[in-house]
């Protein structure tokens, strides 16, 4: 029986498959939880009430919102050039969602163990932009294409800043597979051995290139309600509505994994002595979760100009000092080894 | 499995070459382009060179294509009177590429292995060892040079763009963010006492 | 190893690293307020690399597993390029300052142009071979736009990127033919597999194209159709620079990639370089004829000039070498001297390019005039100038060699082409009166154009020693 699923064709498809439902499903549900979290925490911090109709403290909010989505009539704007208008939302979800065929979620616990995982993660989200591109284009309408000019310049330009940081961890572990980089922060002291603490600035950097990177505020530009009605979403109703509004929340979740491995130690227990484990990594993400909707709910929008001087005048100089530094310090093992964990890790 | 990903590939990969050529809508022109690379991108990763294939989409895919749609969603270019100009040439051009084809036909038909090249050949890379190792190897120690020059090529291009775009506008007016920091209600505002009826 | 790799490179990575520490610190200093000060800086520091490169000794060295070559003939063309650079650099400051297009980014790409020169003609390796090229070329594109604000210098530009790019693309497709037939990309590999001086057809493609791509880099016929629009387009000195350092730079590539990775198989480029020369050197000297922008006419006399130089190429000899460097040499300070000559033209303020203008010059400026006629005579070929030994060179070069018809074509070329140069000297003695222009500019220019012309008298006696250091370089490049 073992043999079927390891040595046939159709075996290895079936495994495959369930494997990709046993991760996609769970990631549905909890997106739609999260989507309620978010609003209830951006009410709180307003002090409203956020939902509270749908099902007990509004907790079936994001299903009666699926509901009323998937019903609605899918409009087409005049003019719109309909297959590639279509196809937008679709490649925004789908290239959200492939990411995360690399993500351990514990020691193993992955669907694909491949060697540049973190680079796939990268190439895959560099298309995501496509989607918005895409769609504002394909709606023949003034503020869907300024809203996708916008995010196309951001994302491509917090996606290098981006890149760098990672740098600065790949140099340490000597990998590119999550699971070394995430075993090499393993160390005596808990979670003062992740890389969090080595790479201190770059958290943060990461963090906001992350918010750009997935347009959310204070980077919302491509959606900037008060100046693009609703950015490269204007036209879209219906599914392809709700397809990329799943994709936007996905690859914020996305991220929130991205920063729980590279700089949270992903599955490892913050305390010496408990066990690791997967309920590690869902609580870091949730952490992270937790700030991205701080963050929504605390900062006012960046202007455009400001957001290209912090990607590339700020951002892109430090993170590129920073990969220099710590190839420095990686070489020759400055700070008792902190920057070069190859023998544990890689 | 590997035969029917590569014809899966390899036919996608002509199907997005072919329609970048005919297509009449630029914009899709860029998408199979785009679909094109992807698969070429999907070849490299059979051939167990996953490193460059990502490279490839990260690069070709999520910065160069995207550039490209950029400049061709701004582009307003008439591809009808293009198409014309086109076809005026068309029968020289033809006929140029039939000799340089024919030139190949006779070329690649006397292909024939040279001896002394056999041992000229550059080694296959150990299989224990990564590629992504493997090219670090190669591009850092074997080809420094090239890499060295290849970023002073890429230096003069972007001195290059500076030097022939770069305008320095006088009447705009630019945000000092360190100066706005700075700022305090002292610096920034001024109490005045006004009487009523009098004004300042 | 890797240490004793970058001691053979030292000179390149002086230059490189001086144009990235001056275009950072002018970045965050004055800008453009230190353009004089770093165009004197740049001249300086390539004065140096030349007497340090042409002291090095006599050895010869290979780097980076035999992609770059450190021997007697690159060091001489290096020379050539790095003097020839400086010397144009040092001329255009005054006249760029003046029309307030010096910006100081313009010296730096033309240090990085350098070594990208430098880099071609010590290349060991197609792909080292490329790289300097194209680091040659971009900063060349950039620096013919240079004054961005007038159409013509955008068009030289654009026309030149465009065209280049092509030439690139022949030449790397040759390249990549040229690797595929025989496995390997380092030139000392390619001529192994010439087995008995015989190459295979795939191989003769791959030859074909690559020659193309570098004919279209020295502006030899059929590639030259950029020429003379990209010399009447660029501002004057970067014109200047165009007609001297990259065709030395270029021609040594050339005779580096025939002699180094095709020297087996001399009979088969021989004739296509022979071919390419004897066109050259006619279409220079009949099209020049109707020109009276005297840019544009120096840049038909580039190509017969570069005509000239291949000739020596196409001996395929030691002595066809040696006189090609001899010529280039030659050729370079010939055109060192026209030029600063051109930059002085000018009337009420504006450069003035147009033959006529030079009417009567020789009753104002004797001592200039009788410079220029120096230059004109020598350029033409005439004795007892320099000029006329650089031919003479070339011609039994190619005589010796067994291509008695392409001296004889060589001749008859020079004979036509010497009415151009003898016409501008007629306008200047025995012109009617017209339109004075004023003859202004700097020392700088002044000296230029009186050393050249002393070079090209009083070189006659030994040649400054050149003769000698080219049947060295020649020697080190063909055995």
């Amino acid at each position: 029986m073992a043999d079927f699923f390891t040595t046939t064709y159709l075996g290895i498809a079936l495994l495959t498959l369930g494997q990709i439902l046993l991760l996609v499903l769970p990631l549905m549900v909890a997106l739609a939880f999260l989507m309620y979290a978010d609003r209830k925490i951006w009410a709180a911090v307003q002090l409203r009430r956020g939902p509270n109709v749908v099902g007990v403290f509004g907790l079936l909010q994001s299903f009666a919102d699926l509901l009323k989505y998937v019903v609605k009539e899918v409009v087409f704007p005049a003019g719109a050039d309909k297959a590639v208008f279509l196809l937008a939302p679709m490649v925004s979800l789908v290239m959200a969602l492939i990411a995360w065929a690399v993500i351990p979620f514990n020691d193993g616990w992955v669907i694909s163990d491949i060697n540049v995982a973190i680079l796939y993660v990268m190439a895959i989200s560099s298309l995501e932009v496509y989607g918005v591109i895409m769609g504002g284009w394909a709606s023949n309408s003034k503020y869907p294409f300024l809203g996708s000019l916008r995010s196309a310049a951001q994302m491509i330009s917090y996606e290098v800043s981006l890149g760098l940081i990672i740098i600065g961890v790949i140099i340490s572990t000597g990998s590119m597979n999550f699971g070394d980089i995430v075993n090499a922060q393993r160390g005596d002291f808990g979670l003062f051995s992740w890389y969090w603490l080595p790479h201190f600035p770059m958290v943060f950097l990461f963090f906001i290139s992350a918010l750009a990177e997935t347009n959310r505020p204070p980077f919302d530009l491509p959606e900037a309600e008060s100046e693009l009605v609703a950015g490269y979403q204007v036209e879209y109703s219906s599914t392809p509505f709700l397809l990329f509004m799943i994709g936007e929340l996905v690859a914020v979740v996305l991220m929130c994994a991205l920063v729980s491995l590279l700089f949270l130690g992903g599955w490892l227990s913050p305390i010496p002595g408990l066990p690791d484990g997967i309920l590690w990594m869902i609580a870091k993400m949730l952490v992270v979760f937790f700030m991205f909707a701080m963050i929504k709910a605390i900062t006012p929008r960046y202007r455009y100009d400001q957001l290209m001087r912090l990607g590339w005048k700020v951002f892109l100089p430090f993170s590129l000092v920073w990969v220099v530094f710590v190839s420095f310090a990686a070489k020759f093992d400055w700070f008792w080894g902190a920057f070069a964990r190859w023998s544990t890790g890689g | 499995m590997t035969v029917f990903s590569f014809y899966l590939f390899a036919l996608s990969a002509i199907a997005g070459g072919f329609f970048t050529v005919v297509s009449r809508q630029p914009v899709h022109s860029v998408l199979w382009l785009i679909l094109a690379f992807l698969s070429s991108a999907g070849l490299f990763v059979l051939l167990g060179a996953e490193f460059v294939a990502m490279l490839l989409v990260i690069v070709y895919v999520g910065a160069v294509a995207v550039l490209f749609l950029f400049v061709v969603m701004m582009l307003d270019v008439d591809f009808a009177e293009l198409k014309a100009e086109m076809a005026r040439y068309m029968p020289l051009a033809l006929l140029i590429g039939l000799v340089i084809l024919m030139q190949f036909v006779m070329a690649f038909g006397a292909w024939e292995a040279n001896e002394a090249a056999e041992g000229l050949r550059t080694q296959v890379m150990p299989v224990d060892r990564h590629n992504t190792e493997a090219l670090g190897m190669i591009l850092y120690d074997q080809y420094f040079l090239l890499f060295q020059l290849a970023g002073l090529i890429l230096l003069v291009a972007m001195i290059g763009a500076i030097v022939l775009t770069l305008r320095h506008r006088q009447d705009v007016k630019r945000q000092d963010v360190v100066a706005q920091m700075m700022r305090d209600p002292a610096k920034a505002m001024e109490l005045r006492d006004v009487k009523p009826g009098q004004g300042l | 190893m890797i240490q004793a790799d970058l001691n053979v490179i030292l000179p390149e990575i002086v230059l490189a690293a001086f144009a990235m520490l001056a275009l950072v610190g002018a970045v965050y200093t004055g800008k453009d307020k230190t353009a004089p000060a770093i165009v004197w800086a740049t001249g300086i520091l390539m004065l140096g690399l030349a007497v340090w490169i042409g002291t090095r000794g006599t050895a010869t060295t290979v780097a980076f597993n035999g992609m770059f070559i450190d021997d007697s003939f690159a060091r001489f063309a290096k020379v050539a390029i790095l003097l020839s650079a400086a010397s144009v650099l040092v001329m255009s400051q005054e006249y760029m300052q003046r029309r307030g297009i010096l910006r100081f980014e313009y010296p730096l790409l033309v240090a990085l142009a350098a070594v990208g020169m430098m880099m071609m003609v010590s290349a060991g390796d197609l792909m080292s071979l490329y790289m300097g090229l194209e680091l040659q070329s971009l900063a060349l594109y950039v620096v013919a736009s240079l004054r961005r604000d007038s159409l013509k210098s955008t068009e030289a530009g654009l026309k030149y990127f465009v065209l280049g790019a092509l030439s690139s693309g022949l030449l790397l497709y040759g390249a990549s033919l040229v690797y595929g037939y025989s496995g390997t990309t380092l030139f000392s590999g390619i001529i192994q597999t010439a087995v008995h001086g015989e190459v295979s057809l795939g191989l003769l493609f791959g030859l074909i194209f690559l020659i193309s791509g570098l004919a279209f880099k020295v502006s030899a016929v059929p590639f030259h159709m950029w020429t003379p629009d990209v010399y009447e387009g660029s501002p004057t000195p970067v014109t200047a620079f165009f007609a001297t350092a990259p065709k030395v730079a270029a021609m040594g590539l050339f005779a580096r990639l025939m002699h180094d990775a095709f020297g087996a198989a001399v009979s088969d480029w021989s004739q296509v370089i022979a071919l390419i020369a004897v066109a050259s050197m006619f279409l220079g000297a009949v099209a020049a004829i109707g020109q009276t922008d005297i840019k544009r006419l120096m840049a038909y006399s580039s190509i017969a000039h570069m005509g000239f130089a291949l000739m020596g190429l196409a001996a395929g000899t030691e002595l066809g070498v040696q006189a090609m460097l001899i010529y280039m040499a030659i050729y370079a300070t010939m055109n060192v001297g026209t030029f600063a000559f051109i930059l002085t033209m000018e009337r009420d303020g504006a450069p003035v390019t147009d033959i006529r203008a030079l009417n009567q010059y020789a009753r104002r400026q004797p001592g200039r005039a009788l410079a220029m006629l120096i230059l004109m005579f020598s350029l033409a070929g005439v004795p007892p100038m320099l000029g006329f030994f650089g031919k003479f060179y070339v011609l039994r070069a190619a005589y010796e060699a067994g291509l008695g018809w392409l001296a004889v074509a060589g001749v008859v070329a020079s004979v036509i082409g010497a009415f151009y140069y003898l016409r501008i000297v007629y306008y200047m003695y025995f012109g009617e009166e017209g339109h004075e222009i004023e003859a202004n500019g700097s020392p700088v220019l002044w000296g230029f154009l009186m050393a050249s012309a002393a070079v090209m008298l009083l070189g006659v006696i030994n040649m400054f020693g050149v003769e000698g250091a080219a049947a060295a370089a020649a020697a080190t490049l063909v055995n």
